[in-house]
């Protein structure tokens, strides 16, 4: 009885004591190794009087437990302190740059294509696509234009062989040829691409972009591409109203036939969509001639529609202030990446086209 | 074309503001592109400052004065005038300016070897005074904000400018103008007045027109003037011909201008005595030349529709008139000739020679063939007004009969095309206006089209007619309904979108460059590939279709390099050519990358970037797009473009498949051709069109999710094998023993050297070896353990190194 007693007061004193990890180690194997101090009571056990046992057996458990606990807490505390000495020394200067990370971007043109998909698809527009390359018929022919028609020479044409039959496309139209030849009305799709004409001076590039629209169907008139374009430029300036004028013009793939042009004002040299009292012609539209459905096997006599084409890169340049178009296509990195967006702003319906 | 409002109304009664006019030219389509004074040799004098008068050095007597002439520009002048001082206000004329006292026309100039930029005016050289000492002395505090401002007001009449579109022959003349205002409500057509032409004898130069094939002249009509005395025109016909930015001639050719303006009638005056025996009009033979009016010789091919005589060609018709029976001063007799020339042919014969004229500008459109007559009678009165002399009585010779468009038009179709309703009454009160002759039929109008408006063919032309004059803003807007019955994109699409962005988020610039390059460039990148050559390009260095995106791409590259910018990634998505035909191309990815990574880090060590760089941007972005990394292989066949050893290619689940991408560095010589600065160059590119139809709807690659829990283990190996083993291959014979059990091989060192024989590489590689339904025990590991190292010797011949 005496001897746990004198144990334990023999060791709470030692360690009470300032220890470093290896003196509490050996306490700790001092009374709980093999031949501790404690075990060695433990071992006692058999020789106490029955009616002793117990008793004792209870007192042990009380000192071990309570030695084992001075232990883990001095522990404890060793390894607190280890850490907060190493601390003192771990410290870095984290205003230093981080590792390096590249960023890309995504080019404006391809940007606005995208935004343009999106608020297309919104109202049930598929994308489709056509050659580069065309033949003289889907270009210009089967588009009303024959040869000899005058309008031909509001296209510089690229051509690639001397009988003229091929070509690189001047606008994005013949891809309604395409579309209409090799399906059956309804359509309803956008086309946008690239886009050629031999042409080039600071407002004028020998490749461009274009976006087509057509939407045929049997009762498509005028008021619906009124109301597609007004849509559409709302959607796509991210503003809630806009002035919108419809002017008659010509162009002989369709009849009537009209130019757009969408109000704007300068602030501080900037071009301002929505107001204002100066007029910006935009795009060119009307109603798909029936020659040209004709020509794509499309009874007229059933099914009308409209069919437009805009200017991608003067929309990119109108939307982000962009004034010159031949950078465009000079890759500058300086250029790419002022105006270029990162790969992450995917222009789509529920996040809004952009941030 | 271009008109006054003053010239406007002599067809039109209006009480229309000018603004009002405009308005409505660009409601009707006939789009306004400017309305402004006609520019005055005047405008060019500015108002200028002196910021700074000093000695010139060379001479006593001189000033060299910098001059501020507004928009933040300051030019150097030299001045000899006593009061040039600094700060003084006056007026400064530019290179370029005529100075109104003696016509001079200025030029950059160095005076006593200092160079002047202009002049400082006196107010004698403005002819505002007479005196010429010294330069003019502007009030500075009434000229304050004037500096850069024109110092004349520009009195000229205001021109209005429209651009019409290539259907409206019609409206090249202002009476067609005013004839569409008038429709629209801006006023009335005025009556023209009755001719009181007195005719005297015939016209004896006899005309014959030839039967040639594909003649192109319809009518000749002609008349003689004779006595006459050609002159200057007077003033108003001056100011009129000057207006529109044209310069006067003679009587007689301003007056046929006059009326080709004003009635859209092109005209042709013929010196009557230089004509050889009668005006024969027929087909060119092959190698006939004239020297035309533009003192142009031309020769001319087959079959072009000339006005000849006795002696040969005298001009093209309805093109160009020749010299050598041009009008004169001195001349006393005259032909006037007004005739019909079909477009197909005008435009033929013009494009072959490359001509271009303001009569062929309007026959290519079609003038109205019933004008003849209207033309020669008011040309006729207004020579003889002017110029005095005999009218002869007209000559109108015929090959065919002008017939008038009729057209059948339902009156629903307007409706049905433009959304909205115009009452029969105000159609018909539109097509009259516009000179359409109206019989109503139940619900058909039938029409009978005037002879002015060829473009009108059908019943969806009177469509447009009515629309435009009622106006554009009559249509309603009917909102689109948000239905999709289809997917916006195919699949093809989805991946075009998905590594376009794929290959920018791994830090690449995208860039768009043209589908055409510089044929020595292509060379280098093109492979076998044809040149695609365009046949008329914009310049020498951008004539061929590109076979490859590199070629543009590296010579962008470059210029960044050469602005002294190292680290550059650039790619393009876009079209390649192999073929002149539609289809003949491919959609690939390119991307080039240079120099460093981690240049001048301050943690981390600096290299060049290399073909593994390339590797794993191509790899990452496949894997992205939902290929299985196991299914990818890689080749080492590649481009000759690509460095011959520091390049693969990559297929898809078979080595044996041709490749969607290749990877590597770019070929040395390329770069020494180029001449591009660079410590390194890397390249890949991913064919589309190449990437089969695969399972990579998401949907379909989240197959059931399994996995094991039980212990895994891993065991390390480096076996010596043959230096041209590839590593790819031995990963494969260690999968290959058994997928359920080899989870991952994972290839930890590569090393040649020392210790290890010349052919001969070491490969140190991690296993990880896992069972789906047990915990492997160490007898079953050292099977496993067995089995690879067996396997791997026997197929490969390596050995485990000790």
């Amino acid at each position: 009885m005496s001897d746990i007693i004198k144990i334990k007061d023999e060791y709470l004193k030692k360690l009470n004591e300032n220890l470093d990890l290896i003196s509490i180690n050996q306490i700790k194997s001092e009374l709980f190794g093999k031949n501790g101090k404690v075990s060695n009571e433990f071992k006692k056990m058999g020789s106490i009087p029955a009616e002793d046992r117990k008793k004792f057996a209870y007192d042990l458990n009380l000192v071990k437990e309570e030695l084992q606990n001075v232990i883990e807490k001095k522990l404890k505390e060793i390894e607190t302190h280890q850490i907060n000495l190493k601390l003192q020394n771990e410290k870095v200067d984290v205003t230093l740059p981080e590792r390096n990370f590249n960023r890309g971007k995504i080019h404006p043109v391809s940007q606005v294509i995208d935004e343009i998909s999106s608020i297309f698809s919104e109202i049930g527009f598929s994308v489709e696509e056509g050659p580069d390359v065309e033949n003289e018929y889907n270009n210009f022919t089967a588009l009303n234009t024959p040869d000899n028609h005058p309008a031909r020479d509001m296209h510089d044409t690229f051509y690639l062989d001397k009988k003229k039959e091929f070509l690189l496309r001047t606008h994005t139209s013949p891809v309604q040829v395409r579309t209409m030849l090799g399906g059956k009305p309804p359509f309803k799709i956008i086309a946008p691409g690239r886009t050629y004409r031999s042409d080039s001076d600071q407002t004028h590039a020998p490749m461009f972009h274009q976006v087509e629209g057509l939407h045929i169907d049997k009762n498509i008139n005028m008021s619906h591409l009124k109301g597609c374009l007004n849509y559409f430029i709302k959607e796509f300036f991210e503003v809630d109203k806009i002035k919108m004028r419809f002017r008659p013009s010509h162009f002989p793939f369709t009849e009537p036939s009209a130019e757009v042009d969408i109000g704007y004002e300068l602030k501080d040299g900037k071009i301002i969509i929505g107001d204002g009292d100066k007029w910006l012609e935009i795009l060119g539209c009307g109603m798909v001639h029936p020659n040209v459905l004709k020509n794509v096997n499309v009874d007229p006599s059933k099914y009308q529609g409209y069919a437009f084409g805009i200017g991608i890169d003067r929309l990119a340049m109108l939307k982000y202030g962009i004034n010159d178009l031949r950078a465009f296509f000079e890759t500058d990195y300086r250029w790419l990446n002022h105006f270029g967006f990162d790969p992450l702003d995917v222009p789509s319906n529920y996040r809004g086209l952009s941030r | 074309m271009k008109f006054t409002i003053e010239w406007l109304k002599e067809h039109l009664d209006t009480k229309f503001n000018d603004q009002k006019i405009i308005d409505k030219l660009t409601n009707v389509g006939l789009e306004v592109e400017s309305f402004e004074n006609q520019t005055s040799e005047l405008d060019d004098f500015i108002v200028a400052k002196i910021v700074n008068a000093e000695k010139h050095p060379n001479a006593d007597r001189l000033k060299l004065c910098d001059v501020d002439i507004g928009k933040d520009k300051t030019v150097k002048v030299v001045c000899g005038a006593p009061n040039a001082k600094n700060n003084l206000y006056t007026v400064y004329a530019p290179p370029g300016a005529i100075i109104p006292k003696n016509q001079t026309k200025l030029s950059v100039t160095k005076i006593r070897g200092v160079t002047s930029h202009g002049m400082l005016c006196s107010e004698s050289e403005l002819k505002l005074s007479n005196k010429s000492e010294g330069i003019i002395d502007l009030n500075s505090k009434k000229y304050i904000n004037q500096i850069g401002k024109k110092f004349f007001k520009n009195k000229n009449p205001k021109v209005i400018d429209i651009s019409i579109t290539p259907n409206r022959a019609d409206c090249l003349g202002v009476k067609g103008v005013a004839r569409d205002l008038a429709a629209a409500g801006v006023g009335k057509l005025k009556k023209k007045n009755e001719s009181k032409i007195k005719y005297k004898g015939s016209q004896n130069i006899k005309v014959k027109i030839i039967n040639d094939k594909n003649q192109g002249c319809t009518t000749f009509g002609s008349c003689l003037i004779k006595g006459i005395k050609n002159t200057e025109s007077p003033k108003w016909l001056k100011d009129r011909i000057v207006s529109l930015g044209q310069k006067p001639i003679s009587a007689v050719v301003d007056v046929t201008n006059y009326i080709m303006l004003d009635l859209n009638r092109p005209l042709h005056a013929y010196d009557a005595d230089k004509i050889k025996q009668g005006i024969i009009v027929r087909n060119s033979k092959k190698g006939e030349s004239f020297e035309a009016l533009d003192n142009r010789k031309y020769t001319l091919e087959e079959n072009m529709c000339v006005i000849s005589d006795k002696s040969g060609v005298l001009g093209l018709g309805g093109i160009i008139g020749g010299t050598r029976s041009g009008t004169e001063l001195k001349t006393e007799n005259i032909l006037l000739e007004s005739a019909y020339f079909k477009p197909k042919s005008i435009r033929l014969t013009s494009k072959k020679l490359n001509l271009d004229s303001d009569a062929k500008f309007r026959f290519e459109r079609g003038i109205d063939p019933n004008s003849i007559e209207e033309g020669l009678i008011k040309a006729a009165e207004l020579i003889q007004k002017i110029c005095g002399g005999t009218i002869s009585k007209l000559d109108i010779v015929k090959k065919e009969k002008f017939k008038n468009t009729h057209i059948k038009f339902p009156i629903v179709l307007f409706q049905n095309i433009t959304g909205f309703k115009v009452e029969y009454k105000e159609i018909n009160k539109i097509l009259s206006n516009l000179g359409f002759i109206i019989k109503k039929n139940k619900n058909n109008l039938n029409l009978i089209v005037p002879s002015w408006r060829p473009d009108i063919e059908q019943p969806i032309d009177i469509v447009e007619e009515i629309a435009r004059i009622k106006g554009y803003e009559q249509i309603k807007t009917n909102l689109p309904e948000k239905v999709r019955n289809k997917p916006t994109l195919n699949k093809k699409q989805k991946l075009f979108h998905f590594l376009q962005r794929s290959v920018a988020s791994k830090g690449y610039f995208e860039t768009v460059t043209w589908s055409f390059t510089d044929s020595k460039i292509n060379q280098m990148f093109k492979e076998n590939k044809q040149d695609v050559e365009i046949l008329n390009p914009i310049s020498s260095d951008l004539n061929v279709l590109r076979s490859s995106i590199f070629s543009n791409l590296i010579f962008y590259l470059k210029k960044n390099l050469d602005r002294d910018y190292k680290d550059l990634s650039l790619f393009e998505i876009g079209p390649i050519f192999k073929g002149k035909k539609p289809g003949e191309q491919e959609i690939v990815i390119a991307a080039l990358k240079s120099g460093m990574m981690s240049r001048l880090s301050w943690n981390e060590k600096e290299r060049k970037v290399d073909v593994f760089d390339a590797k794993r941007d191509v790899m990452q972005t496949l894997v992205e797009a939902g290929f299985d990394q196991s299914k990818l292989y890689t080749e080492i066949k590649t481009p000759n473009y690509y460095h011959p050893g520091k390049s693969g290619a990559i297929c898809l689940y078979s080595d044996k498949n041709e490749p969607v991408a290749y990877f590597g560095e770019i070929h040395p010589n390329i770069i020494q051709k180029l001449d591009i600065k660079t410590e390194a160059l890397i390249l890949f590119e991913i064919y589309l069109d190449k990437i089969k139809e695969n399972n990579i709807n998401i949907k379909d690659q989240k197959t059931k999710f399994e996995f094991s829990d039980f212990q895994k283990s891993e065991r390390d190996y480096a076996f010596i094998i043959d230096k041209n083993l590839k590593a790819q291959d031995l990963v494969k014979i260690i999968s290959e023993i058994d997928k359920s059990i080899i989870k991952n091989v994972k290839i930890f060192d590569v090393y040649e050297g020392q210790n290890i024989s010349e052919n001969k590489k070491s490969v140190a590689l991690n296993v990880t070896i896992q069972s789906p339904n047990k915990t492997l025990t160490d007898e079953d590991l050292e099977r496993i353990n067995k089995i690879i190292i067996t396997t791997v010797e026997n197929k490969t011949g390596a050995k485990l190194r000790s």
